[in-house]
């Protein structure tokens, strides 16, 4: 058993109310560059819809991810050789206009149009060719709300075994928001698929990155990705990828996308994992047991022996504490609620999905819908959500989990209605899901009240114990044109490296000795 | 000093020189410069069959050319390869891959320059680059009737005197006068194939040196840590 910290996130969809405010806060911090205008580390789609970039969720076409081929596990796209094979033009390589042509508009048109009766108007301007656009005809988010016709909708790959004509019509349509980033992986594809090895994974809290120093911009990490996380910068000609804000991680802040959530969705902590079961894990026979198998490789961070196993492999008493209070833990673990997106893709993916509940209150008033044991509350399959398809996301099309956290919900809030409303509490709807009255208070207040502290559970990682000399690299960089804060890259250099800490006693003072006591007299 | 004796004698070095000590440069302080510059992403279409046929052909015409004129002759005669069966390898090899590497840098040369996407977003550079490997490539396949008209008549000289030629550069005893004799087409295309190793640490040829064959022995996962590894 080898131990490690993951660095992962719940999204609560039930909450979402697709506002976008996590993408263009993103977009802001990281993308508003040139190279990076088409590239959206946070998107949030429209469900059903066919997403960003387009059918992304289509591995037929696009070759993400993995897949188990005479019992082994071997990336979908083909192994090393035929990664070599085709390093000179990436077939599986989504072209720009698969995401969208960026553009912006001629604002200027706007104040020097000359007088006319008519309002001037600010056309597109491609952010690629600096040309004017005749027509924008895709966007990040062009089925935004459902914004299009069903027959293009309609192509959305979790339809799967499901009868989809049926959702065409207007009483029948459902809606969700989905919210996706990169994943960070437990067994990234991206990183296998780089053959300059250049993507990695962090030891530490499992942050997938990319080095943009080894990045040769071979592009196979982008179509190696299932979910189209990483992204070819055409300025600089390198992969880039959600770096899952580690700056701000690394001193215990949340995410930039995940604090200024207005929904108050997005949970960030830590969970820790067996490291060795993790290609047993992802070598399922059944895609439907990759679910399980992913979460029978968490750890209960109050075991004694794992704890003892855990500080054996290096992680820290603060760690372990955080791992205990993770809400990541409560809601996958504990609650059983939340579910990692598409884990048929057999990257064990570590952002999770809370799955939206969608009561149709007119059809409860007029009592046309199935209810729970108090008569107010619907069954979770009489959502107007399908179950298949929240299960064709989440669960590769397993129904039990997914109706069993939606019941798990509606319990919770059978529960706190019966407090609220009739001033004495129901467990009836408690005790068909398995709930005591404590977890339903718990729930409550992580996913109905949802405080900051709770959110997020982020320990530091501790630089100031890491580095030697925490202040060496004090005033060693400034802003140049060039990359000075580089220290050269080989170990056989043509010049003689920098050597850029500077040099501090390592010896600690000594602690001054009290020379009055508390009244100010003197010893 | 001669042109001769500078273009043949001097210039090699020249080139030599900035090819390995300007990719040292380069590769040590500005990796983040070090890169393919693909364009893929901004225009798929006809990318997989021009880029194959340009790469493939480029690539084994480069070694073509290392293992006729860099390794020792005595190699080929010691493997019971006969100097006019040598030269006829050359020929039909030569034809056939610098045909592809011709129809896959022209498919490349014309997207450059006619695709609004890649012209608006490429470099001066990139254009520069192409359009030098094109007239090399083209003066290189000018070279072919001459091969075969000397191979006709059963005349493997002027390959060897290139071969030679070669040799004595490497041996650092320049014999510039070798080339003295021979067609003036392979003159001028050995002028521009040496050029394009003195460019080569100024553009995006660079990605060739770290041809990634080493993925072929990577585990597929990469685990960092941070922890000082003393």
């Amino acid at each position: 058993m080898k131990i490690r910290a993951q660095f992962a996130m719940v999204f609560n969809l039930d909450k979402c109310i697709g506002c976008h405010t996590c993408s263009v806060t993103c977009k802001n911090v990281w993308t508003n560059r040139k190279g990076m205008e088409y590239a959206w580390f946070n998107n949030v789609e429209s469900k059903p819809g066919i997403g960003y970039p387009k059918q992304w969720e289509d591995q037929e076409k696009w070759k993400g991810g993995w897949e188990k081929i005479n019992g082994k596990l071997e990336l979908k796209a083909g192994g090393r050789v035929k990664k070599i094979v085709q390093i000179f033009a990436n077939p599986n390589l989504p072209e720009i206009d698969d995401y969208y042509e960026p553009f912006s508009f001629d604002y200027a048109r706007l104040q020097n149009a000359p007088l006319s009766e008519a309002a001037p108007t600010a056309r597109p301007i491609s952010q690629i060719t600096g040309e004017k656009m005749d027509k924008v005809t895709w966007g990040p988010n062009w089925e935004d709300d459902l914004a299009g016709e069903f027959a293009s909708r309609s192509r959305d790959a979790n339809f799967a075994n499901m009868q989809k004509e049926m959702y065409k019509q207007f009483e029948n349509t459902f809606h969700m928001y989905l919210p996706r980033i990169c994943n960070h992986c437990i067994n990234p594809a991206c990183v296998a698929s780089c053959p300059s090895g250049a993507l990695y994974k962090r030891e530490e809290d499992g942050i997938v990155l990319s080095d943009q120093d080894r990045c040769r911009g071979w592009r196979m990490c982008i179509s190696g990705c299932p979910y189209k996380k990483v992204f070819f910068n055409w300025e600089s000609s390198k992969a880039e990828k959600c770096i899952g804000c580690y700056p701000r991680v690394e001193n215990g802040l949340p995410t930039v996308c995940s604090e200024t959530c207005v929904g108050r969705i997005r949970y960030n902590g830590i969970i820790l994992y067996d490291a060795d079961k993790i290609e047993s894990a992802a070598s399922a026979d059944d895609t439907q047991d990759l679910y399980q198998n992913h979460l029978d490789m968490f750890v209960d961070p109050f075991d004694p022996k794992i704890i003892a196993q855990a500080k054996k492999d290096g992680i820290t008493d603060d760690w372990i504490l955080a791992a205990q209070k993770s809400p990541i833990y409560k809601m996958a673990v504990e609650w059983k609620i939340a579910f990692p997106l598409h884990p048929e893709y057999r990257t064990l993916p570590m952002i999770w999905y809370v799955p939206p509940l969608s009561p149709v209150q007119s059809q409860i008033d007029q009592k046309n819908l199935p209810t729970e044991a108090d008569g107010v509350l619907p069954k979770a399959e009489a959502m107007r959500l399908p179950v298949q398809y929240l299960a064709n996301l989440l669960t590769a099309g397993k129904e039990a989990p997914i109706v069993s956290a939606l019941n798990r919900m509606i319990a919770m809030r059978s529960y706190q209605r019966s407090i609220h409303v009739d001033g004495k509490p129901d467990t009836r709807a408690l005790d068909a899901t398995g709930m005591t009255e404590d977890m339903a208070k718990e729930m409550y207040r992580y996913l109905a009240i949802a405080n900051y502290e709770d959110r997020f559970v982020i320990p530091s990682s501790k630089e100031e114990m890491r580095l030697d000399d925490y202040y060496g690299f004090q005033g060693q960089t400034g802003f140049t044109f060039g990359n000075a804060s580089s220290l050269g890259m080989t170990n056989n250099a043509l010049f003689p490296a920098r050597r850029k800490e500077t040099v501090e006693s390592r010896e600690e003072a000594p602690l001054a000795e009290p020379t009055h006591d508390a009244s100010g007299e003197q010893y | 000093m001669s042109l001769m004796k500078f273009l043949f004698a001097v210039y090699p070095y020249i080139c030599l020189t900035v090819f390995v000590v300007a990719s040292w440069i380069r590769f040590d302080y500005q990796q983040y410069t070090w890169k393919t510059d693909s364009s893929m992403l901004l225009s798929k279409k006809s990318m997989v069959v021009a880029s194959n046929l340009f790469h493939i052909g480029i690539l084994s015409i480069f070694g073509g050319h290392f293992a006729g004129l860099v390794l020792p002759h005595g190699l080929w005669l010691g493997l019971g390869i006969s100097d006019m069966t040598h030269q006829w390898i050359a020929i039909i090899a030569g034809i056939v891959f610098g045909l592809m590497c011709l129809v896959g840098g022209a498919m490349l040369w014309s997207r450059r320059m006619f695709n609004p996407r890649i012209r608006a977003t490429g470099r001066k550079n990139d254009m520069f680059v192409i359009s030098w490997l094109m007239i090399t490539l083209l003066l290189g396949l000018m070279t072919v009737p001459f091969s075969i008209g000397h191979a006709n008549h059963n005349d493997p000289s002027v390959m060897l005197l290139l071969a030679e030629w070669v040799k004595s550069i490497l041996l650092l005893n320049p014999q510039p006068e070798l080339l003295a004799t021979v067609d003036p087409i392979f003159r001028a295309h050995i002028f521009f194939g040496m050029t394009v190793f003195l460019i080569f640490p100024f553009t995006r040829l660079v990605h060739i040196l770290t041809a990634p064959l080493s993925y072929l022995g990577r585990a597929y996962q990469i685990v960092r840590t941070k922890r000082r590894t003393v």
